[in-house]
C-alpha cells in the first residue's frame, strides 16, 4: 500500500471499529468524514496525474466532481464511478435519518465502501492498467512490438 | 412468453468449458426445466477476450464477430452469452463495427480471408443469460415454476464489470423501469427474488474485484475481493451470487489466499445466480456443478434444504 494511502485506512478501520453507540453518537460527522476521505482519496490519484484537484461540486457533491476529473482522458477510472456514488448514497442516508436504529450499521458500509475506494486507487497508483482491459474496453499491451508473422495485416 | 428467447444461439466460451463449467452446466440445466432451447454456435471460437484483446483489439473484434456471423448463418436473430467477458466483448465488436471504420476493414479483409459471412451490425443481438431467462421467463413465470424456495437465503448479488462496462456497448441499458441498469444493476436480484431469496442491498455490486490481474498483481485482487467478501457478510449475506465465470472464479480463489496470506477468514458461499435458481426449481445441486465449486457451500445447503 502507498504510503498515501496508509493514514486514510487506518481512519477507515478505526471508524468499521468504533462501538456502536459512539458512531450512532456522531452520526452526521462521521458521514461527513467518509465523504471528506473518499475526497482525499481522490485528490491523491488526480494530483498523480500532475492536476490540482479540483474544488467545485457535480450534484451538489466535490466527491463527484473529483471522480469525473480523474477519469477525463482515463475511461478506466469509471470502474469506481459507482463506489463514488454509493459513498454520496450512504451519507446521505445517516444524514437524512441521523436518529435511524441502523445508523451505525449505514456508517460501518460506508467505511466499507469508502475502503474499497481507497484499495482501487492505491491499486491504480501500483498498476496504472487497473481496470483497463475491462471497464474501459482497452488493451493493455496495444503499442508493444508485435512479434514477426503475428500482426493481423 | 417471449418468442424471441425461447430458443436462442448459445454461446457459451472457453471459461465455461474449463474453470466455469459448473456455470455452464447449470445454465443448460435451468434452461431445460423451464422449458426453452439452446442451441450450441456450430464451430464458435475464442471471443478475443484477455488474451487477443490485450494484444490487437481489432483481431478481438473480428473473432467476436465471427461467432455473430455463425449465430445468423445458423438462422438466429438472438445469441446468448452467460460469460461477462464473451457477453462484453461480443457486444464490443458489435459497437466497434458500427462505429469504427478501421475495425470494419480488419473485419472485412480477415472474414474474405477465412472465406465466411461478413458480419454487419445489427444482424443478432447479443443478450447475457440474465436477460434471457429475464425476458423469456419473467419474475412471474419463475415464481410459478419453483419447487424449493430460496425463501430466507440472504444472497449478496454481484455483478461484476464486464456486464455494465463501458457504458456506451449497452445502449439497450438504462431505458427506464423494465430495463437493465449499469448504476445499480438488478436483474439477478430481480429473478433470486422470485425464487424466494432475500436479496440484501449491497453496496458494491459492480465494484472492481482485480479481474484481468488476479494473477499478475494478486496481491492487489486478493484485497479487493476480501473487501467485497467482508462486505458482503456485514450486509447480512450467506451467499454471493454471481454471473460471471471470472468473477466467481477470482471470488473463490481470493477468499482462499485471503485467509492464507492477510490471516482473514470469511465464510460466505459463493455459487452462480444459475445453481441457485436451478436447486430452487427442483434441481439437484449436483445437476447444477455445485461439487464443481472450489468454495463448498454443502453445509448452508443441507441447513436450508436446498439441493
Amino acid at each position: 500500500m502507498t504510503d498515501a494511502m496508509v493514514s486514510i485506512e487506518d481512519r477507515i478501520a478505526a471508524i468499521l471499529a468504533a462501538p456502536t453507540e459512539a458512531l450512532a453518537a456522531r452520526a452526521c460527522a462521521h458521514a461527513d468524514e467518509l465523504l471528506l476521505l473518499g475526497e482525499t482519496i481522490l485528490e491523491h490519484w488526480v494530483a498523480s496525474r500532475g492536476l490540482v484537484p479540483t474544488g467545485t461540486e457535480v450534484e451538489g457533491f466535490r466527491l463527484l466532481a473529483l471522480h469525473r476529473q480523474g477519469a477525463q482522458g482515463e475511461p478506466s477510472f469509471n470502474a469506481c464511478r459507482e463506489t463514488c456514488r454509493e459513498l454520496v448514497y450512504h451519507s446521505n442516508l445517516v444524514r437524512g435519518e441521523p436518529s435511524h436504529p441502523a445508523v451505525a450499521r449505514r456508517i460501518r458500509l460506508g467505511a466499507m465502501v469508502a475502503r474499497h475506494l481507497s484499495l482501487f486507487v492505491d491499486g491504480k497508483l501500483q498498476q496504472a492498467g487497473l481496470g483497463e482491459f475491462c471497464c474501459a474496453a482497452r488493451p493493455l499491451r496495444a503499442g508493444e512490438p508485435v512479434a514477426a508473422g503475428a500482426a493481423h495485416v | 412468453m417471449s418468442a424471441p428467447y425461447q430458443k436462442v444461439a448459445y454461446y457459451p466460451g472457453c471459461a465455461l468449458e474449463g474453470t466455469g463449467h459448473a456455470y455452464d452446466r447449470s445454465t443448460r440445466a435451468v434452461g431445460k426445466a423451464l422449458g426453452l432451447e439452446l442451441v450450441d454456435l456450430e464451430h464458435w471460437n475464442c471471443c478475443g477476450a484477455m488474451e487477443v484483446k490485450n494484444v490487437d483489439p481489432k483481431l478481438q473484434t473480428y473473432l467476436s464477430a465471427r461467432n455473430l456471423s455463425i449465430a445468423k448463418d445458423m438462422g438466429f436473430e438472438t445469441v446468448m452469452a452467460p460469460c461477462n467477458g464473451c457477453y462484453h466483448n461480443l457486444k464490443k465488436a458489435e459497437y466497434d463495427l458500427a462505429h469504427d471504420p478501421a475495425s470494419v476493414e480488419v473485419n472485412r479483409r480477415l472474414t474474405a480471408k477465412a472465406g465466411h459471412t461478413e458480419y454487419q451490425p445489427g444482424e443478432v443481438t447479443t443478450i447475457h443469460a440474465l436477460d434471457w431467462i429475464k425476458q423469456a421467463i419473467g419474475e412471474e413465470g419463475l415464481k410459478a415454476r419453483i419447487r424449493n424456495s430460496l425463501a430466507g437465503l440472504k444472497v449478496a448479488n454481484y455483478y461484476g464489470c464486464m456486464y455494465t462496462r463501458p457504458r456506451h456497448i449497452f445502449p439497450e441499458k438504462d431505458k427506464g423501469p423494465n430495463s437493465e441498469s449499469t448504476l445499480k444493476p438488478h436483474f439477478m436480484d430481480d429473478l433470486l427474488t422470485a425464487a424466494g431469496a432475500e436479496c440484501v442491498e449491497y453496496p458494491l455490486k459492480t465494484a472492481c474485484c482485480g479481474g484481468a490481474h488476479s494473477l499478475s498483481d494478486a496481491d492487489t485482487s486478493t484485497r479487493l475481493v476480501l473487501n467485497l467478501l467482508t462486505t458482503a457478510e456485514a450486509c447480512g449475506a450467506e451467499v454471493i451470487a454471481t454471473e460471471c465465470p471470472t468473477c466467481h472464479t477470482g471470488l473463490e480463489m481470493h477468499q482462499v489466499r485471503a485467509e492464507k496470506v492477510l490471516g482473514q477468514k470469511t465464510r460466505v458461499k459463493i455459487l452462480y445466480f444459475t445453481q441457485l435458481l436451478g436447486m430452487a426449481l427442483g434441481l439437484s445441486a449436483r445437476k447444477v456443478g455445485v461439487q464443481e465449486n472450489f468454495s463448498d457451500p454443502s453445509d448452508l445447503l443441507r441447513a436450508r434444504r436446498l439441493g
